[in-house]
């Protein structure tokens, strides 16, 4: 079975996100005078062939972890969803 | 003479000033290419500072698994003096050789400048020839460099006097105005400031000499006992092969 899949990588709270604090800063002079807390992150895509989607779930918990983010400093949120393999 | 090992990645731009500054003071030199798988018959290693493998993902994320990276690990286990400096010290966070992470300046710019640094322990190869409380003008070169950890690990480095060097006036953010910390043995060094930069009055200070000074005689003498303390993660051949082809 092969998954696609979406990791996001984010900024753990309390982390400093010099981008997502000058996004925000910048839109008053845009005229959204509305906008609060503006954090932002990484998104990763890629495919990945496992047994099932708990196997294909543990490999992409164990990239992440080792590899994808910095646990002292970010988290991930991981999406999969099945998709087709090319005969 | 004392030989000390510069780590050249692709990306990083600190490297002879480092070899400049340790011939400067009498030591000997070398580049070592970040794609060796063995160090060679060096008595310190220095990861200089620049940003290796472009700082892709997060500055250190790729470098930690260069081939030489398992060579300085084991050099380190075996009580060798190893410094990381700036991306260097971002590349041994990464690699579990030293705790926490450097993550964007709470000013949130990027700074250059001189900064002022107070010595915290002696206890390290870098600081050993210093003396406590001693200051040292040292220029620093970042956006990553606000020094983070958990409570329990600032315990931990407060209470092994592991806290190499602190800023006076804390420019980034870093908690308990940490600039520098080292391993439980003392042979392993990460800190922001760059030493070599201020190895000459020509360069607006020498006082970045008094370190690498400090580190050429720690290397040229015994080597401190040491035992594994399950911070290293050695990386699989697979993830060796991911930047072996760099």
């Amino acid at each position: 079975m092969r998954f696609a899949v979406l990791v996001e990588v984010a900024l753990r709270p309390g982390i400093a996100d010099p981008q997502g604090a000058t996004i925000e800063r910048s839109l008053p002079a845009l005229g959204f005078d509305h906008v609060s807390g503006v954090r932002t992150g990484k998104a990763i895509r890629f495919s990945i062939d496992a047994d099932g989607e708990a196997s294909a779930r543990d490999q992409v918990d164990e990239l992440c972890r080792r590899f994808l983010t910095n646990p002292v400093i970010e988290d991930a949120r991981v999406t999969l969803a099945e998709e087709a393999v090319p005969r | 003479m004392t030989r000390v090992g510069v780590v050249l990645f692709p990306g990083s731009n600190c490297e002879h000033d480092v070899v400049e500054a340790v011939r400067a003071l009498g030591g000997d030199a070398d580049l070592i290419w970040h794609g060796a798988t063995d160090v060679g018959p060096v008595d310190a290693v220095v990861l200089p500072g620049g940003f290796a493998h472009g700082d892709y993902l997060r500055p250190g994320a790729i470098a930690r698994f260069s081939p030489i990276m398992a060579a300085i690990e084991a050099f380190a286990a075996d009580g060798g003096p190893v410094i990381g400096i700036c991306n260097g010290f971002q590349i041994l966070t990464e690699a579990r050789l030293l705790p926490g992470a450097l993550q964007k300046n709470r000013g949130l710019t990027f700074l250059c400048m001189p900064v002022e640094l107070q010595v915290c322990s002696t206890r390290s190869v870098l600081t050993a020839d210093l003396t406590l409380g001693q200051r040292l003008m040292i220029p620093i070169n970042h956006f990553e460099g606000n020094y983070t950890c958990d409570g329990e690990t600032l315990s931990m480095l407060k209470d092994d006097d592991r806290i190499v060097l602190r800023y006076v006036d804390n420019p980034n953010g870093s908690v308990d105005g940490i600039a520098g910390i080292c391993n439980a043995e003392g042979n392993v060094v990460g800190l922001m400031p760059h030493p070599e930069r201020a190895s000459d009055l020509l360069l607006g200070s020498a006082d970045g000499a008094s370190l690498v000074r400090s580190l050429l005689s720690a290397a040229g003498g015994p080597r401190p006992s040491t035992a594994a303390d399950g911070m290293g993660i050695r990386a699989t051949p697979a993830e060796t092969a991911l930047t072996a082809r760099a």
